[in-house]
């Protein structure tokens, strides 16, 4: 039986160490709703949406009564709407109104973000998805809760040099047509290399096509929870730490997993995937940052950064792993910089570079998050950025995404403030020499040497 | 069987388990342990209970347990004890 120890244990990471399960995402098939005519096209998207997640809110609240653990968010993701608008639409004005549907059905169901405003194109851009990645500005700015994702690379197929030439533009658009609000439409986009078909985690969720017609995501959360307990381990070493970071994230995933098949028995929706990921908040307590600098760096970004957070990232997994039967999505430590109280206060202190990012995204999930740049970054640079994160993904074989946001009228030493969730962030420099060039080439980069497997 | 953990937290005063028990009595929940702890000052107990035999919901009964605790001053918390097996027990 379950003794008192355990139970102070439990809550004391509820109450005092932010535990929470992060979201419960409910992934839904849109592909029955395809149809040549736009206005029929936009009223299925509504009604599916509409009638699959009506009681995933308040499924959420009853478990989150019953278990007295947090579920913090509620969330939609959708099969790709380049795919589901192909035939419908003509123009990008003709998916901004599917934009619309999708913002509309996420408030009449209450969830706070609705993922899978994309398009897949690593290889090559039908018309229809570059009409979607066209509209996505504008689709990004009058919309609330409507959140868009490119995959425009993978290890099998290569990098689409177009498509990373036009996302620098459509960055830069989407900025500019968000300017009043600090350019928060980019928050909401998300470039990645090796996405995954079942990432719960928005900005960046889409339903996959391989996916079933419902079903039931769960990401699980707790950096705050790895930090205290890893504080036992002060002068301990790196078997007795990582022994530490493996136990905790078996407890934190378990109750993900209890979670996930409590939803999927309520709703009578298949259960998915749990994502192991450890993702920060703005809040106090709840930082990755913190966890890398208790285990014994001054700031996040000096040397050894990237072994502590290469550590991090793979005990989460062999703890998770053992914790629920299906893991997926991103499944990693995510690295948002405006989004963790640590990692902004290292920018702050000139102790975290871009650069460094970039290397401490090797090894983990997923990119270069939430980092906001001078607005006047020339569009040919953010495409150079997105060139090199894709590469990395392509060549080690992992997801990577890009979410940068040039603050249209801020630069170095301003703060960019989304609020909520988003947090803040102060602007980071960005290497100014060209790659115009490199960048104007076109075609495509040839898939890496060890794709070739069959 | 519907087991349940209730915990009470908050500083130790006369009365706190008579309180809890003259409720769930009321309410015709059967405690089926009951242990308490010291924990960083702080009066620790935690009950074992099915409510099972009980007419109101999850909810109400997690709802006036709550308001219980807010009159005398400690925080009590019902959950239901899946979340601690899962956790501690594999």
């Amino acid at each position: 039986m379950i003794n008192i120890m355990e139970v102070v244990e439990t809550n004391k990471m509820i109450e005092q160490e932010n535990l929470d399960v992060r979201t419960i995402t409910l992934g839904i098939s849109l592909l029955d709703c395809c149809d040549a005519n736009l206005d029929n096209l936009n009223k299925n998207i509504f009604d599916k949406i509409t009638r699959v997640a009506k009681d995933l809110v308040k499924t959420g609240m009853d478990i989150e009564k019953q278990y007295g653990i947090p579920i913090v968010n509620k969330r939609i993701s959708i099969t790709p709407i380049a795919i589901i608008g192909e035939s419908a639409c003509k123009s990008p004005e003709d998916y901004v109104t599917i934009a619309k549907t999708l913002d509309a059905a996420a408030k009449e169901v209450g969830v706070n973000f609705i993922g899978g405003y994309s398009a897949l194109v690593s290889k090559g851009m039908t018309v229809g998805d570059k009409n979607l990645i066209l509209s996505i500005p504008e689709a990004l700015s009058i919309t609330d809760r409507v959140c868009s994702s490119v995959n425009l690379g993978s290890t099998k197929t290569g990098i689409n040099m177009d498509a990373v030439k036009l996302m620098g533009e459509i960055v830069k658009e989407t900025a500019e047509k968000t300017k009043e609000i600090d350019s928060l439409g980019c928050a909401k986009l998300v470039i990645f290399c090796n996405a995954p078909d079942d990432n719960p985690f928005m900005a960046g969720a889409f339903h996959g096509v391989t996916e079933a017609d419902a079903i039931i995501n769960v990401g699980v959360s707790g950096p705050g929870v790895v930090k205290k307990a890893i504080e036992t381990a002060r002068g301990k070493d790196f078997g007795e730490l990582c022994e530490i970071i493996k136990k905790t994230a078996f407890k934190i995933t378990r109750v993900g997993q209890l979670v996930a098949q409590e939803a999927s028995k309520a709703l009578n929706i298949p259960f998915g995937i749990i994502d192991l990921s450890l993702a920060p908040t703005p809040a106090i307590g709840d930082s990755i940052a913190e966890i890398l600098e208790e285990m014994g760096l001054e700031r996040v970004g000096a040397p050894g950064t990237t072994a502590a957070l290469a550590l991090l990232n793979d005990q989460v997994k062999k703890g998770g792993v053992m914790a629920s039967s299906y893991v997926g999505g991103l499944s990693g430590a995510f690295i948002p910089v405006s989004e963790d109280q640590g990692m902004i206060d290292a920018v702050i202190a000139g102790a975290l570079t871009l650069e460094k990012l970039e290397a401490m995204t090797c090894v983990c999930s997923v990119g270069l998050d939430m980092i906001a740049i001078p607005g006047d970054t020339k569009a040919t640079t953010i495409s150079g950025i997105i060139a090199d994160e894709m590469a990395i993904g392509m060549i080690n074989q992992k997801t990577t995404a890009v979410r940068l946001i040039p603050v249209v009228g801020k630069t170095v030493g301003d703060v960019a403030q989304f609020g909520g969730l988003l947090g803040y962030a102060p602007l980071m420099k960005v290497n100014e020499f060209s790659c115009d060039d490199f960048i104007n080439r076109g075609g495509r980069i040839p898939a890496p040497i060890h794709s070739f497997k069959n | 069987m519907q087991r349940t953990i209730i915990t009470v937290v908050g500083k130790d005063s006369v009365g706190i388990i008579a309180k809890v028990c003259t409720y769930l009595s009321n309410n015709h929940i059967n405690i089926l342990d009951i242990s308490q702890t010291i924990v960083q000052e702080f009066f620790n107990m935690m009950m074992i209970a099915d409510i099972n035999g009980s007419s109101k919901p999850f909810d109400t009964l997690s709802d006036e347990l709550q308001q219980i605790g807010k009159e005398i001053g400690v925080n009590i918390k019902m959950q239901h004890e899946d979340i601690f097996n899962k956790m501690h027990r594999i």
